[in-house]
């Protein structure tokens, strides 16, 4: 990364980047303006900054009952007193100031370090009213960029199934739960959303024709390919950076993993083995596929080298290890494992570290799907009933809810970074 | 029914004498009404026992019928070998398509809850085609049957216990 020194990424521990989170204070934005709108985008604004960088799990965001300066004096916008911060523990400070004029909106954002006395990053945004919260997302990048090294995952979607209209339907929402909408209208049992690695397309399988089909969409026209074999045609995986795909379909009477071209046709098959192979995940590099084979006589993973052809076993612990996902850095492998009737995420390292259990004694915990930044994953719980979607660290801390809606979600799954958000 | 017949002829060869016209007449008028009422309870009764025997044959077909439909076949957890119940059955239902050539079937894989769902969805799969293949090793045309899965998708007892579970672990058979 030229031009930036590496010392400006110590202040998250990248390998261990919630062991300890950082106090961090982000008074109310001070109103350049006066008005109504002005008064009311202090507000909501300051609070959507500190929430979205508190997602991340790498912030304590300190109460501002503590703060010693009113927001609205100078002192927190023009010339920052440090020891105000520093006496209160906060270790970084968000500022902001907010002009409101015919509807347009002028913010400007500051970060800095409390303790080094110094301006780590400053932007300032034009945009319309309704932009805000671009315009948030934005600068918090630039706050994760100038901590990590890393565009952090505010630009990024979340796909899901919900069963709010009666059907199983894939809906898609923003990182953190706002704003879920419905982007299948099939009136039958839609399930499986991947995302291919620009976020451009997704695959599903749908039952729209009566059977489990499987449906390549583009996301931004109506463009598409159906792949209608015999029998499942399942679990759609993309190969990184590639219009190509790995999928289940038992056309010959047996689930096998296939690798197909974006357009749907059999490039080669992956898997040979009587039995269930099923639930690609494909290693960052696309050199290796991890898959759910019953080969051994319990579902388990397993890892193939596609130059060698050789398949390995990875899980070794307990008798129903499924749903495998390949971590973005490439050194882990996110599962869920079964024991005592109830499953469970499981990090398992390629270095022999793990398994570790992640979620503990609460309902049913599945579907793993990893931030594209590898420090999130989102998965469903049945925790508090029925099915829901869940946010946790990649170290199992800061579990929560990720949004509410209507009937059960299932089978959630993280978009790439989108390069047009 | 001989008897039924010969009445009539009688009748008539007596009717054809000229002497005691009117007694005979009346005899013979008589004896045809008792004929004929005869004749009609018999009639009625043989009417009564081939609508009793065409409904018992109707009954027997759709009893055949809805055990074919209704009765399913269990699995173990996390299998999809035929146990010795479920071929037992799956040999009714290979008579039943025997004799009812033209109809086709379509075999439905489920699972329990418990499993994960894109797995489920295998073992569904492999559920639906073990028992079409089985079907088919009993002489039916694999052209007259389709598999389909639907892993978990299409519980028939939303319980949480092992008794709703062991109801979902099923192969549905439906016809066309």
């Amino acid at each position: 990364m030229p031009g930036v020194s590496r010392a400006e990424y110590d202040y998250v521990d990248i390998s261990h980047p919630f062991l300890r989170k950082i106090p961090m204070a982000v008074p109310l934005f001070k109103k350049v303006s006066s008005g109504h709108e002005t008064d009311q985008l202090s507000e909501s604004a300051s609070d959507l900054l500190a929430e979205t960088l508190e997602f991340t799990g790498f912030f304590k965001l300190l109460d501002r009952k503590a703060f010693l300066v009113d927001p609205q004096t100078d002192a927190t916008f023009v010339s920052v007193n440090f020891h105000d911060w520093t006496s209160i523990g906060a270790e970084l400070l968000v500022t902001g100031g907010v002009l409101v004029q015919d509807n347009l909106v002028e913010i400007e954002l500051r970060l800095y370090d409390t303790f080094k006395e110094q301006l780590l990053v400053g932007k300032r945004y034009k945009g319309q009213v309704a932009d805000r919260r671009k315009i948030i997302r934005r600068f918090c990048s630039e706050v994760i960029y100038t901590l990590t090294g890393d565009r952090g995952i505010f630009n990024t979607e979340i796909a899901l199934v919900s069963t709010g209209t009666g059907n199983k339907e894939i809906y898609i929402c923003e990182f953190d739960g706002y704003n879920p909408r419905q982007l299948t209208h099939t009136k039958n049992i839609t399930l499986s959303p991947a995302w291919s690695s620009d976020g451009e397309w997704l695959a599903y399988t749908s039952y729209a024709k009566g059977k489990p089909d499987l449906y390549i969409k583009n996301l931004r026209g109506n463009r598409g390919y159906v792949v209608a074999k015999k029998g499942i045609n399942t679990t759609p995986a993309w190969f990184p950076n590639k219009f190509e795909l790995a999928a289940t379909l038992s056309f010959s009477d047996d689930p096998e993993i296939y690798l197909l071209t974006g357009t749907g046709k059999i490039i080669k098959r992956l898997t040979y083995n009587k039995g269930i192979d099923v639930s690609p995940t494909w290693s960052p590099d696309g050199k290796s596929v991890a898959f759910v084979s019953k080969r051994s006589g319990t579902p388990q993973i397993y890892i193939k080298d596609i130059d060698s052809g050789q398949v390995k076993r990875l899980t070794f612990q307990g008798r129903y290890n499924t749903q495998p996902s390949w971590s973005p850095k490439g050194d882990k492998m996110a599962y869920s494992g079964m024991e005592n009737g109830h499953n469970n995420i499981f990090v398992i390292g390629f270095d022999g570290q793990g398994p570790i259990q992640l979620t503990h004694n609460e309902g049913d915990n599945e579907s793993p799907s990893w931030s594209p930044d590898g420090n999130l994953i989102v998965f469903t719980s049945t925790r508090k009933g029925p099915s829901r979607i869940y946010v946790m660290t990649s170290y199992g801390t800061d579990q929560r809810r990720l949004l509410v809606l209507k009937g059960r979600q299932t089978e959630p799954k993280w978009s790439p970074r989108m390069v047009n958000k | 029914m001989a008897l039924v017949f010969v009445i009539p002829g009688l009748l008539f060869t007596v009717s054809c004498a000229k002497k005691a016209v009117k007694e005979d007449t009346s005899l013979s008028q008589q004896a045809a009404d008792e004929a004929a009422a005869e004749k009609a309870k018999q009639e009625e009764l043989a009417r009564q026992r081939a609508i009793e025997e065409a409904r018992l044959k109707e009954e027997a077909i759709q009893k055949a019928k809805d055990n074919f439909l209704n009765e399913d076949i269990h699995f173990e957890f996390d299998s999809a070998v035929l146990t010795p119940d479920a071929q037992e059955i799956l040999k009714t239902k290979a008579e039943w398509l025997h004799s009812n050539p033209n109809v086709k079937s379509t075999i439905e894989g489920h699972c329990d809850e418990r499993g994960t769902l894109e797995y489920n969805l295998a073992l569904g799969e492999r559920r639906a085609s073990g028992a079409k293949s089985f079907l088919v090793d009993l002489g039916i045309p694999a052209s007259r049957l389709t598999a389909i899965s639907y892993g978990e998708e299409r519980p028939v007892d939303p319980g949480q216990n092992e008794a709703a579970w062991a109801k979902n672990r099923r192969c549905h058979l439906t016809i066309k």
